[in-house]
């Protein structure tokens, strides 16, 4: 059975395209100029796996990564 | 006066991938599979025409040139047949490069973030009830004139704090600089004369009795030394509002209402399935992306293996990065549920479009409302739609039947 998911947000990437905010609006937060960084410590709550995977294959910048521990 | 008459003319391009013209009007029509054949052939194609200008093809080109702010100045961001010398805060941030970039991009963030436009998609939404009522009832519209072209212009109007009723003068101006000063250089002095004098009121206005519009936000805007920004800032900045804010959303509209107005199923799917809309809105973005932006290159580099040299300009075409299919699989195919999509219509790195938020609100809001108050739809088979030229590509003349 797969680990539990982690995602991080790198801040050196992120350009605020905001595309992770839209797709899984429970996993990122924006801060006051639109950049993204991941909820709390970026541990993925079951049932919201689908939601982080889809995230990291939208950014435009590939600024998410999504690890198993 | 006609455009015609004022845009010397350029000899027909026979060979795309070594003497491109992104105002031959072929591609003004059709560059989709133009960019196909140049892509085919190689990364980055130039061309001697534009004084000299290349344009990479490939996501992966685009990408690069993107990123490197070291080789690549954005300080021209139109390819036009002249060079004009370069004005300092022409449209800061858009025309701006490090270090300067940073500090007047940072400034400009906060009213563009999801949560700030947010609080304007009421006015939005009435904006495009009241476009509606003004002819629903005539059964058809031009709606690259009488919807998608209003929204923008009337929303960048609201959030500037200036009169909506002086729309037609934005677009205007607009026209002259996006499209006829790439021929015609006294085009983008007259237009910029122009708004600098219809602005400054406005400005001073504000200065001395704030409110809560973009204007009065960018007069209270302090540096990192605590000093306001230079007039000719504050006036860039608002020039590149109306420059950025309106031309692209009003095609970014108006194609992904062409796109259902000929494609029954996806807009039967749309209305059946309204939660497809944030996918659908980031498709048509992909698959249209209305925006070519400019580098100049500033120092000689290699791309994807191919050299550029300075001297040169580059033609950014996100468009076509958008339609590789070694980065979009069915690269050429519109699908409203595409599930990967990192597309790259509002730029990639440091220069991502400011108010893609706003532009992406917009957008929805638009389809939004069409589709509740005219579910059918359909493209004139009578008269021909007529797309913009030049960097930004959108319908301009859209006849549509309803029902």
């Amino acid at each position: 059975m797969a680990g539990r998911l982690k995602i991080h947000v790198d801040p050196g990437k992120c350009q605020g395209h905001a595309r992770c905010k839209a797709l899984a609006s429970e996993l990122f937060e924006l801060d006051e100029f639109g950049n993204a960084h991941e909820a709390g410590d970026g541990s993925v709550p079951a049932g919201l796996e689908d939601k982080a995977w889809l995230a990291e294959a939208n950014c435009p910048e590939f600024a998410i990564e999504v690890t198993e521990e | 006066m006609s455009d015609a008459s004022i845009m010397p003319a350029h000899p027909p391009v026979t060979d795309w991938v070594n003497d491109f013209d992104h105002t031959d009007p072929r591609w003004t029509e059709n560059p989709y599979p133009i960019w196909d054949q140049m892509r085919a052939v190689t990364p980055v194609a130039h061309t001697n025409r534009f004084q000299g200008c290349y344009m990479p093809t490939t996501y992966e080109a685009v990408r690069q040139i993107s990123h490197d702010t070291e080789h690549f100045s954005s300080r021209r961001v139109i390819v036009r047949d002249e060079r004009p010398e370069v004005a300092r805060n022409a449209a800061p941030p858009i025309t701006s490069d490090p270090p300067e970039h940073k500090p007047a991009k940072q400034l400009l963030l906060p009213p563009f973030t999801p949560d700030a436009v947010k609080k304007l998609e009421p006015r939005v939404r009435a904006i495009c009830s009241e476009l509606i009522d003004g002819f629903l009832a005539d059964g058809k519209c031009d709606a690259a004139q009488a919807y998608t072209k209003y929204i923008p212009v009337r929303t960048m109007a609201y959030l500037l704090g200036i009169p909506e009723s002086d729309s037609d003068l934005f677009v205007k101006w607009i026209h002259q600089i996006l499209e006829l000063s790439i021929k015609n250089e006294s085009m983008l002095v007259q237009a910029v004369q122009e708004m600098t004098a219809y602005f400054t009121p406005y400005v001073e206005a504000r200065r001395n009795s704030p409110g809560d519009d973009l204007i009065s936000y960018l007069l209270k805007a302090r540096d990192k030394n605590g000093q306001p920004l230079e007039d000719s800032h504050v006036m860039g900045t608002v020039r590149l509002a109306l420059i950025a804010g309106i031309d692209t959303t009003w095609s970014a509209i108006g194609a992904s209402m062409w796109h259902l107005a000929r494609t029954p199923s996806d807009r039967k799917r749309l209305l059946a399935e309204p939660e497809l809309m944030p996918t659908a809105v980031e498709e048509f973005l992909r698959a249209y992306a209305p925006v070519t932006m400019a580098r100049e290159v500033m120092k000689e580099t290699t791309v994807q293996g191919c050299p550029m040299k300075p001297g040169n300009t580059v033609l950014l075409s996100f468009p076509s990065a958008n339609r590789d299919p070694k980065a979009f699989p069915d690269a050429d195919k519109v699908l409203i549920d595409r599930k990967q999509n990192p597309h790259s219509a509002f730029g990639l790195g440091v220069h991502r479009c400011v108010g893609s938020n706003l532009a992406r609100m917009e957008i929805t809001v638009a389809l939004e409302e069409w589709l509740k108050r005219i579910p059918e739809f359909r493209l004139d088979p009578a008269d021909k739609v007529t797309w913009s030229q030049g960097t930004v590509r959108g319908p301009r003349r859209m006849q549509i039947l309803f029902g």
